[in-house]
């Protein structure tokens, strides 16, 4: 088993071998290693990534927008990702995003998680019938756990969530009412001696 | 009163870094602290009468076991080489996390004495290999089979029976990256296990040894007494691989070197120091002397060094028995101010290590602050803007913004990994090939080209959208947004210039893991002696603070 170290060393290496600067480089290392470590495909990706990019063009998108349109190639994974957490606090305003065509969107999830953990706040990748959930880059949820992340994508709306609970009010209250059993009844002499505080506030 | 930090750009210097000296916040000495409760044990000695075969050593506190599994292996002696290109060694070591099963040590077996062409696991922790230094073995081995101790005079020139070519760790070849272990507390100081395997290989080398020569003659032969044993080392040559890290690791340079200037500031703003102090000082400054006058080396940089160190160490001793009184309020500050005044940079920064022997209380809530977790840091804060980030250069580097990068003298040599070893190397840009395979270890020059972008660039401008235009200095603009919060992270000399000694950063690094007896071999480098005079494991349970002195 490789280690994620020789993971993160030999795509940086690969990167600045396939034409990236350094600093590009040591940024798609750390995502490789992300992506490895959150189970994803990313050494496999990357390397499919490189065999394909000296025969075919892929369009660099320097500014994110809301809606990013490519009319000829696709978008190369890693520069959107790159751009995309560079610019992430310029962003977020949007709300949702959207890209037409990109290429090996695998690539750009870690930037995209790691945007995540920037902002605080979860986003929401979608694109075919696959979705990912970043939360905060603690981890990647996703639908296609052990498949093949397609080589290229279509339509890929990007959404950043709001800090919202998941759960409903009703919910909650039944679960406080529960932990509630671990208090204990207050007694007056409870109220004057038990707390540490506010009897000679006013000295 | 209140003593301001060292100025970066004066200790991050290169030759200043490069005089570095060990001190009580060195690795070895921390991680001998760290293990002296921990349950030592030689758990397998299975080496056939020429000394070959297996051995296994163990550190054990409750649940947590950490095994030294040792190979030792015959070799001829036109294979033995400390240099990289060598692929058979007189032993391989691994340190194994946990009890190794019969299985991981067959594994463990056909793996570990490929070292760089063999693959390990996460079960394993650090990776290194050694030589004998077969002059002294064999004399050892010899006299011991008759029934004498050694030749001390011979012993005390080369200090070890074994000398290790490369000490590996952190995901290595396969082994465990750093994550899976940092939160474990008895590892909260860096390469604390790469420490703990040349601490063990130390003892194999004497069982072995031992071992060897009692198969000799077994009527004769006599063990190797333990005070001589306390004062061999484990030799270790290394040569460039240890330069880079310190560039390639800003954040944990930083706690290193920050660690070592906090203990100074507090030791200097110490009113009054006791008796005790003193005493402590004083006979770590005397008892050091020797490990000066016993110093070898052929080498005649070296040797200038030493005799300069000798002769203001002298001149010093002078000061403080007939001038100084330690009496007088704030003591050390007094010292130190004259030390830059007198002597050399070698010198102070000697003295400086032996200013910090009597301080446990300062020295030792710093070791915990040695480590980084690196990525933290990674992350370029985007939002800040050309005219932040021209300040911070201005501020952090004053030096190498003036370094003329057109002349060829500034821009001579280039780092690169070479393609058989997998090794970091230096060479001539002019009359070498493969320097547009640079690494981009040339920080200096390239953060003089981020500046002089940046004078022409829009101040308002964001870290974003400079970026799109910029990529290829990325890497620098991290790392100056890193020295912004981290002011020793970065040496602050141009590494690429005709006048640099590579060594000066192997010296850094290893007087923090606590290497004696510098060596240099040339350049780009040297040999050194770990552990010599160190408590034996059996010894570890109450043993002398200044050890390193008093051997």
């Amino acid at each position: 088993m490789k280690s994620l170290s020789e993971i993160d060393t030999t795509s940086k290496r690969a990167s600045r071998a396939a034409g990236f600067s350094w600093g590009v480089s040591e940024e798609i290392g750390k995502s490789i290693r992300l992506l490895e470590l959150f189970g994803f495909q990313g050494v496999k990706t990357l390397n499919q990534y490189y065999e394909t990019k000296p025969n075919q063009k892929f369009e660099n998108l320097n500014l994110i927008n809301e809606k990013n349109i490519s009319e000829n190639n696709s978008f190369c994974p890693i520069t959107l990702g790159v751009n995309f957490l560079d610019q992430i606090r310029s962003i977020e305003k949007f709300k949702v995003i959207t890209f037409n065509k990109v290429a090996f969107p695998l690539l750009m999830l870690p930037f995209l998680s790691r945007s995540s953990e920037i902002i605080g706040k979860k986003i929401n990748v979608k694109f075919d019938q696959i979705e990912f959930l970043l939360n905060l880059n603690v981890n990647i949820s996703s639908n296609i756990l052990n498949q093949s992340c397609p080589i290229s994508a279509e339509n890929i709306v990007v959404s950043i969530l709001e800090n919202e609970d998941n759960f409903s009010e009703q919910e909650w209250k039944s679960l406080y009412k529960l932990s509630e059993d671990t208090f204990v009844e207050e007694t007056d002499s409870l109220k004057e001696g038990a707390a540490g505080a506010g009897l000679t506030d006013n000295d | 009163m209140q003593v301001q930090l060292r100025d970066p750009n004066i200790i991050m210097k290169l030759s200043r870094l490069g005089s570095f000296h060990q001190s009580r916040l060195s690795f070895l000495r921390s991680f001998l602290d760290e293990f002296k409760d921990w349950e030592y044990k030689n758990d397998l000695f299975d080496l056939d009468e020429n000394g070959f075969g297996t051995a296994i050593y163990s550190f054990k506190k409750k649940e947590r076991v950490y095994s030294l599994i040792c190979f030792a292996n015959k070799i001829s002696d036109e294979e033995r080489s400390d240099r990289v290109i060598a692929t058979k060694w007189d032993a391989a070591f691994t340190l194994h996390d946990g009890i190794p099963s019969k299985r991981d040590i067959e594994r463990l077996k056909n793996e570990v004495p490929k070292q760089e062409v063999g693959r390990l696991s996460y079960k394993e922790l650090t990776l290194s290999r050694a030589n004998k230094s077969v002059r002294v073995f064999n004399h050892v081995v010899e006299s011991l089979s008759k029934g004498q101790q050694p030749d001390l005079d011979l012993l005390s020139k080369v200090g070890y029976l074994y000398r290790t070519t490369a000490v590996y760790g952190s995901g290595k070849f396969g082994l465990a990256d750093r994550f899976r272990i940092k939160n474990r507390e008895e590892i909260n100081g860096p390469f604390r296990l790469e420490m703990m395997l040349v601490y063990l290989v130390r003892q194999f080398t004497f069982d072995q040894v031992n071992h060897v020569a009692k198969f000799k003659n077994p009527k004769t032969a006599v063990k190797l007494d333990s005070s001589i044993c306390k004062n061999l080392g484990i030799g270790n040559s290394t040569g460039l691989g240890m330069a880079p890290f310190i560039v390639n690791h800003p954040t944990l340079l930083n706690n290193w070197i920050m660690s070592r200037e906090i203990a100074l500031k507090e030791i200097r703003e110490i009113k009054k120091v006791n008796e005790n102090e003193i005493k402590i000082f004083n006979n770590s400054l005397k008892n050091s002397i020797k490990n000066i006058t016993t110093w070898n080396t052929d080498s005649e940089y070296q040797l200038k060094k030493i005799n300069s160190l000798l002769n203001n160490i002298q001149k010093f001793l002078i000061f403080i028995e007939k001038e100084f009184n330690f009496e007088i309020d704030y003591p050390f500050n007094e010292i130190y101010l004259w030390l830059e005044q007198n002597t050399c940079e070698e010198c102070t920064e000697y003295v400086v290590s032996m200013m910090l022997e009597p301080f446990d209380r300062i020295v030792k809530p710093l070791i915990s602050k040695m480590s980084s977790d690196e990525d933290q840091y990674f992350t370029i804060p985007t939002y800040r803007t050309v005219e932040d980030l021209r300040n911070i250069i201005e501020k952090r580097y004053p030096d190498i913004l003036k370094i003329n990068f057109e002349k060829k003298e500034n821009n001579k040599n280039f780092w690169f990994i070479s393609k058989n070893k997998e090794e970091p190397r230096y060479a001539d840009r002019f009359e070498e090939n493969g320097s547009e395979l640079e690494q981009p270890l040339a920080i200096a020059r390239d953060i003089k080209k981020l500046y002089e972008v940046l004078l022409v660039s829009k101040n308002s401008l964001t870290i974003d959208k400079f970026l799109i235009e910029n990529s290829d200095l990325r890497h620098v603009v991290r790392r100056a947004f890193i020295i912004e919060k981290f002011p020793y992270s970065e040496i602050q000399d141009n590494t690429i210039g005709e006048e640099v000694i590579p060594i000066d950063m192997l010296r850094l690094k290893l007087s923090f893991f606590g290497a004696l007896k510098f060596d240099p071999r040339s350049d780009k480098w040297l040999r050194i002696c770990m552990f010599q005079g160190a408590p034996l494991p059996i010894d570890l349970k109450n043993f002398d603070q200044q050890w390193v002195y008093n051997s």
